[in-house]
């Protein structure tokens, strides 16, 4: 027995240094760390702004609001954890262990479920919530609340949030599941915010009871052990080489695209990218989320936020609403081609022509992103001038900045990782928050500078430079290739690197 | 066809390939021999511009490929699993290959059609992405990609390799053939002697990045190179 947990203990330590070594030793480890840096920056601001909210909100709802500050909070939380569920599904990155190489030896395939699954309890959406939560229940206490209730209370709020970490390991495997739970949040909202169904009339005394009766919290607790159960049995069940291990074969349908033609050599390239975006979950689901950015104009022009009003802003939600395939598929050029570069590299064909078929695909997904938009007129004529002249501005100069920036990214996609019974399914992560940044604020500064004249002015010129950038395609492209051939032999080894 | 100037090639202090001076007159059937770590890929890559040289410098039909693409209009190649593109099924492809080179589909069709023996019935036609066919037949859709548009300079590393023993035999004698008939310069490298003694006029074994043998092939080749790397494993 005690043979038996100094081996468990190695052999922790073991799957923690290969987990190390395997981000240390990749081939973009030092934009890994750099990400790492930014996000730990990221998730300090979150934390300290969870944890002034919990020390405060209890005497601004008691103050401000006149209202029983633990009931007001109870009846929200409900919103919260779909927020949660929603957020984790698109950013948190579901663990990757290599695990065929580690099937044949001793090692039970239980540890390997367990440690990989534990592992993912270290991601920040599990302990953010503390921030909040712990200061908000001290001030409970504090105000004399029955300590006994608050303990419980916190106790089952934590498992809710920790059910939503395995709830994620199930759904992850499941594309639909993420865009259903986002659109019953925009759905439940929406009735909220129109009075018509307000479900935090039902969901409030849920969370109140944890408070009230401490038997209650038993119940989040069993269904935080169901849940890791159920996640626990999913990914165990795939760890056999032809089951979640093994690639899943679909008949494959020979796709023409005539239709095509007419664009000459760049059609060549453009039929690939289609079927690259059609044929492959990772791609796929790349594109179908762009489709949810054009929703993010809701949260700006209908002024439910109130940080978000004011022109600047509005300039910000063009770029976005129009942009979304431009920033989550774009952003990744050449790296969709990682797999095969070297193929493209030894044929008939320039930088030039390849890239340009890139730079149409882009182009024709924000002008039909643009078209989609059109129903925001409903919010007025100068909501859709807005998003025109971002349409202009993303096609004028973004879609150079997304090309020009994947000289350098470098990071190979796999696209049919199969070896991983945890793949990184991930389609928008952190990393293309961080790219889209530059591409978000300069337009803004630029409006801003126009508006120092006039609101007019702001807007004619940012048209005007997504204008200009057209009228010099030939020239940046030039510049463009120039630097993807410069790239060349550093690109080729960075994506032999996986 | 093919002239290689004091060619080197090292990763920091480790040199992996040095080439003083190496001649492939078009039309040949050029053979590369070595064990692993000789240096074989490596020479491919750099012939195909994949890897820059350290020093030296090889031009292709009078085309330098370190400073002008021109090369890639007559010369084709299959080094390994990253020529293919794994969501395409083995006809778009073809077809791919043959839009960057000039071909239309049905001229396409017409050439691919001619290795249906070589494909033994199992790669056209069959609802099947690249990525889901065996290594084998994956090498098989490579090798014709790389003949596909009269090149002439075709590359192929490891041709041999993952074949069953039965198409290593029709490859054999396809190989032959398009080198003789089409009189194009052929490059193929093969850990299986026997293989590139058949196939290939002209044998240049690889040490260390550097060649110790060049050999123009004859009855008693295969048995010279035996001894040679008899030899080698006795040393080591």
């Amino acid at each position: 027995m005690e043979q038996n947990s100094i081996y468990t203990h190695k052999m922790m330590f073991q799957f923690v240094s290969l987990q190390w070594k395997s981000f240390t030793r990749s081939a973009s480890f030092s934009t890994h760390l750099a990400m790492k840096i930014l996000i730990g920056f990221f998730a300090l601001y979150f934390a300290a702004t969870f944890a002034i909210m919990g020390a405060l909100v209890y005497p601004f709802i008691q103050n401000e609001m006149a209202l029983d500050p633990l009931l007001t909070v109870n009846q929200f939380l409900i919103y919260g954890c779909f927020y949660w569920v929603v957020l984790r599904y698109f950013i948190q990155k579901t663990p990757v262990v290599n695990i065929a190489p580690l099937l044949l030896h001793p090692i039970s395939k239980n540890k390997i479920v367990h440690f990989a699954m534990g592992k993912t309890l270290s991601s920040a959406f599990n302990w953010l919530g503390l921030f909040f939560t712990v200061p908000f229940s001290i001030v409970l206490v504090v105000e004399g609340h029955n300590w006994g209730g608050v303990l419980s209370w916190f106790v089952g709020v934590l498992s809710f949030v920790l059910s939503t970490n395995y709830l994620n390991l199930l759904i992850n495997n499941n594309n639909k599941v993420g865009a259903i739970a986002l659109s019953v949040l925009a759905v439940l909202g929406g009735l909220h915010y129109v009075d018509v169904f307000d479900i935090t009339v039902y969901s409030g005394p849920v969370f109140q009871a944890l408070y009230e009766h401490p038997i209650a919290a038993s119940i989040p607790l069993i269904l935080l052990v169901f849940l890791y159960r159920a996640a626990f049995s999913d990914y165990k069940k795939g760890m056999y080489l032809d089951g979640g291990l093994a690639r899943q074969q679909t008949e494959a349908k020979t796709q023409d695209f005539t239709w095509l033609n007419r664009f000459g050599k760049t059609a060549v390239f453009l039929k690939n990218d289609l079927r690259l975006i059609l044929r492959n979950k990772r791609s796929k689901s790349t594109a179908l989320m762009s489709f949810f950015f054009l929703f993010y104009g809701l949260f700006f022009f209908t002024g439910s936020v109130a940080m978000y009003n004011g022109p600047m802003w509005f300039v910000f939600a063009g770029i976005f609403i129009s942009g979304g395939f431009l920033f989550s598929f774009g952003q990744f050029v050449p790296s969709w081609d990682s797999a095969y570069y070297p193929l493209l590299m030894t044929q008939n064909t320039s930088y030039r022509e390849y890239l340009n078929s890139k730079w149409a695909l882009i182009v024709v997904a924000t002008v039909f992103s643009w078209l989609l938009s059109i129903p925001y007129i409903y919010f007025g004529w100068d909501v859709f001038f807005f998003i025109l002249v971002a349409t202009v501005y993303n096609i004028g100069v973004n879609s150079y900045l997304v090309l020009w920036g994947g000289a350098y990214i470098k990071m190979p996609i796999d696209l049919t990782s199969n070896k991983k019974a945890f793949g990184d399914k991930q389609a928008f992560n952190v990393k293309t928050v961080l790219l889209s940044i530059p591409k978000l604020v300069l337009p803004v500064l630029i409006y801003f500078l126009g508006t120092l004249y006039s609101e007019q002015l702001g807007l004619a010129l940012v048209a005007l430079t997504g204008v200009l950038g057209l009228a010099f395609k030939n020239l940046v492209f030039t510049t463009i290739e120039r630097i993807y051939v410069s790239q060349k032999h550093k690109t080729l080894w960075a994506y032999k690197q996986k | 066809m093919i002239h290689i100037k004091q060619l080197k090639k090292s990763y920091g202090e480790k040199q992996v390939l040095a080439i003083d001076h190496l001649e492939v007159p078009s039309g040949q059937s050029f053979g590369l021999v070595g064990n692993n770590g000789a240096g074989k890929t490596t020479l491919f890559s750099a012939l195909l511009d994949l890897i820059r040289l350290s020093e030296g410098s090889i031009t292709n039909g009078d085309v330098d490929v370190s400073k002008s693409e021109a090369w890639k209009e007559f010369t084709t190649a299959f080094l390994d699993e990253t020529f293919l593109i794994g969501y395409l099924t083995p006809e778009e492809y073809f077809y791919f290959i043959g839009d960057l080179r000039g071909l239309s589909h049905s001229e396409v069709d017409a050439f691919v059609g001619q290795f249906e023996h070589f494909f033994h019935g199992e790669v056209l036609k069959q609802k099947k992405y690249l990525r889901d066919l065996s290594k084998g037949n994956q090498k098989k859709v490579g090798i014709v990609g790389a003949l596909i548009g009269s090149p002439s300079v075709i590359v192929l590393d490891e041709p041999f390799a993952n074949l069953d023993p039965s198409t290593q035999i029709r490859l054999k004698e396809l190989l032959r053939e398009w080198s003789q008939q089409k009189g194009v310069t052929l490059l193929i490298s093969s850990h299986d002697l026997q293989h590139v003694t058949e196939v290939c006029e002209r044998i240049v074994v690889l040490d260390k990045g550097e060649i110790v043998k060049d050999i123009k092939t004859q009855t008693e080749t295969l048995k010279d190179l035996e001894t040679f790397f008899a030899q080698k494993s006795q040393e080591a």
